[in-house]
């Protein structure tokens, strides 16, 4: 599954000036893989994510190194070729989905118009969006509402609707349920497992927590300061952690028991 | 309505007996209800918080009333109806001296102390103001004892010449912890304290919330959506659903022998870092009803896996479902004889 690997970091570097802030040897993501990236604040999982969209420089990062899609090598390809490849093959969701919506379309415009930018023909885009929404479990009647008659959990959906209308084969998710309630982090959980399954989706997701990355990733790994400090299969680094601070982390995470 | 001490409510609403054996409860919530327009933000709560050490979880999804019960008790809300009572006093007619000193006896940590401290105030100064505010220690000690509050919070005591911004977020949460129990407070409100930061930085705010309760003998409220927090840390926990109780109870009854369905789906839906559990979480189908446009009979039953006719048809009561444990469910026999919720839920809503 990983041997060629559809999404492939090699010796990437992330600077700011003389500053490096990423430094990642090896990192793959296989076909229908989903690989959890795990750190803290400032461990350089979210400039991973900027480098492998072709945004780091909208920061001031420089980037070196290769990410290659497919085998195409992604650096330094021209920013009008990035952009075929940026949200149409390559998707992101973030944190906060309501900062990704503009507040004054109407959600069924935000998705026609963004399917319209990647090819669908006027007619198509409509019947596109109402089949994309239906697919992550969300009513069609969805799209004559505004973002901010959607709660996060829908708004969440409505933003990985757009990556499952264009086909998108790798979904960079960057902490979509943080921000979410617990309830609704796993109905957002379960639809991500349900895309890998269904339309073999790959996906990079992108967490501090572990115990959300044990819900859904089959590998992790796991970054300190800009470095991967341990990779592997998920039920191996989660429960037999080789690094200090994998363990760490483990231990942070609430344990239901009561001691009280 | 509750205007003294008085700790006869009617038997079907009255708080469930909390804390140590028969001691008085600090703060006494009784039959609360809070309106914003149509809305009914809480609707008929009755909860009690015992002399510290002790904790109330207040547990709930967004739009469950859990932070608007938590303003209501600093006057941050006015209620409509019900009250809250304070060591005795009825905190709604409190006036002049009597509510400075309950501001000063009741204090308040917010889910994001970016909105809580002032930007441009250094951390010392932030901490001095409350000090002099409330005449807490002589003006010439002032800056000692906010010194020494940052050291009891973990941080640095040079940190008090720094300002919001040059801090980490759980870093400005125990400048937030430390600001809060500075006056030395007997009821601290805790708001969704840990959900703006890092599982690690959690776990180091969770610590320290438990040193400190055991070091002060704190009693408190925890706000959360997350049960792993209140597991840690409450030994009673009040499930809230569209701003009613639907289980109060000893958080480990809470935890493993749930009587309402709602509380086994939000215990279910706390991720877990044991991989071989992923496959059975309860998945409630669905968002929370809107308030102003409430559900009929019980408010939980659309989301319901094991909802009945009965169920829209007919209000259910608080009523006791085991010693200090009360369930507001038609199917509590049932849930609590292990009835299976199923654990997908694959239609259109």
């Amino acid at each position: 599954m990983t041997e060629t690997g559809r999404l492939g970091v090699t010796d990437l570097r992330i600077c700011f000036g003389s500053r490096q802030v990423v430094s990642i040897d090896d990192l793959r993501l296989g076909h229908a893989e989903i690989l959890g990236l795990a750190g803290e604040s400032g461990s350089g999982k979210s400039m991973t994510t900027l480098a492998i969209l072709g945004l780091a420089h909208t920061v001031g990062a420089s980037v070196s190194g290769s990410i290659t899609l497919d085998g195409q090598e992604l650096i330094g390809l021209p920013q009008e070729r990035l952009r075929e490849i940026r949200g149409r093959r390559i998707a992101a969701i973030f944190q906060s989905p309501s900062t990704a919506f503009n507040p004054v379309y109407r959600v069924g415009t935000f998705l026609t118009k963004a399917l319209r930018l990647h090819g669908a023909t006027r007619s198509e885009a409509p019947d596109l969006a109402a089949g994309a929404l239906r697919q992550v479990l969300l009513s069609p009647d969805l799209m004559r509402r505004y973002p901010s008659q959607l709660s996060g959990g829908q708004l969440q959906r409505v933003a990985i609707a757009l990556a499952v209308a264009l086909r998108a084969e790798i979904l960079l998710a960057d902490e979509p349920t943080s921000a979410l309630d617990v309830t609704v982090q796993a109905e957002v959980l379960d639809l991500l497992r349900d895309l890998r399954e269904s339309i073999g989706m790959s996906i990079l997701f992108i967490s501090h927590d572990l115990a959300v990355v044990a819900e859904l990733c089959d590998r992790v790994a796991v970054m300190r300061d800009g470095l991967v400090v341990e990779q592997g299969p998920a039920t191996q680094v989660l429960s037999a952690p080789a690094d200090p601070y994998t363990a760490d982390l483990l231990d942070s995470v609430p344990k239901l028991a009561s001691p009280l | 309505m509750t205007a003294g001490p008085a700790e006869s409510g009617p038997a079907d609403s009255g708080p469930a007996d909390s804390g140590p054996a028969g001691a008085a409860p600090l703060l006494r919530i009784a039959d609360l209800t809070v309106r914003f327009g149509p809305v009914r933000a809480v609707d008929g709560v009755s909860l009690d918080v015992a002399p510290g050490p002790f904790g109330l979880g207040l547990v709930g999804e967004s739009g469950s009333g859990k932070s608007t019960i938590g303003r209501a008790i600093l006057r941050l809300v006015p209620w409509a109806s019900g009250g809250i009572t304070f060591d005795g006093q009825n905190v709604g007619s409190l006036r002049g001296p009597a509510l400075k000193a309950y501001r000063r006896d009741a204090q308040i940590v917010f889910q994001d102390p970016d909105n809580s401290l002032d930007p441009r105030m250094a951390i010392g100064a932030t901490i001095a103001e409350v000090l002099r505010a409330h005449q807490v220690v002589p003006r010439a000690s002032v800056s000692d004892r906010a010194a020494g509050m940052l050291t009891e919070a973990g941080l640095d005591p040079d940190f008090a010449q720094r300002y919001p911004h040059q801090l980490s977020g759980g870093q400005r949460q125990r400048v937030a912890i430390a600001r809060a129990l500075s006056v030395q407070p007997r009821l601290l409100v805790l708001d969704e304290p840990t959900s703006a930061l890092d599982v690690r930085t959690q776990a180091h705010i969770l610590k320290l919330i438990a040193r400190l309760r055991s070091e002060r003998k704190l009693s408190y409220l925890l706000i959360t959506h997350n049960f792993g927090v209140v597991s840690e840390l409450c030994e009673q926990t009040a499930v809230l659903y569209l701003g009613k109780v639907a289980e109060i109870g000893a958080t480990n009854v809470l935890l493993h022998a749930a009587a309402h369905p709602y509380t086994v789906a939000l215990r279910s839906a706390v991720p877990d870092v044991d991989v071989a559990a992923r496959r059975s979480r309860i998945v409630l189908p669905g968002d929370p009803p809107d308030a102003a446009n409430p559900p009929s009979g019980c408010v939980f039953h659309p989301r319901c896996p094991l909802a009945i006719d009965r169920c829209s048809a007919e209000v259910p009561v608080l009523r006791e479902a085991g010693p200090g444990h009360r369930v507001a469910c038609h199917r509590a026999e049932d849930v609590l004889a292990g009835a299976p919720m199923p654990t997908h839920h694959r239609s259109l809503p």
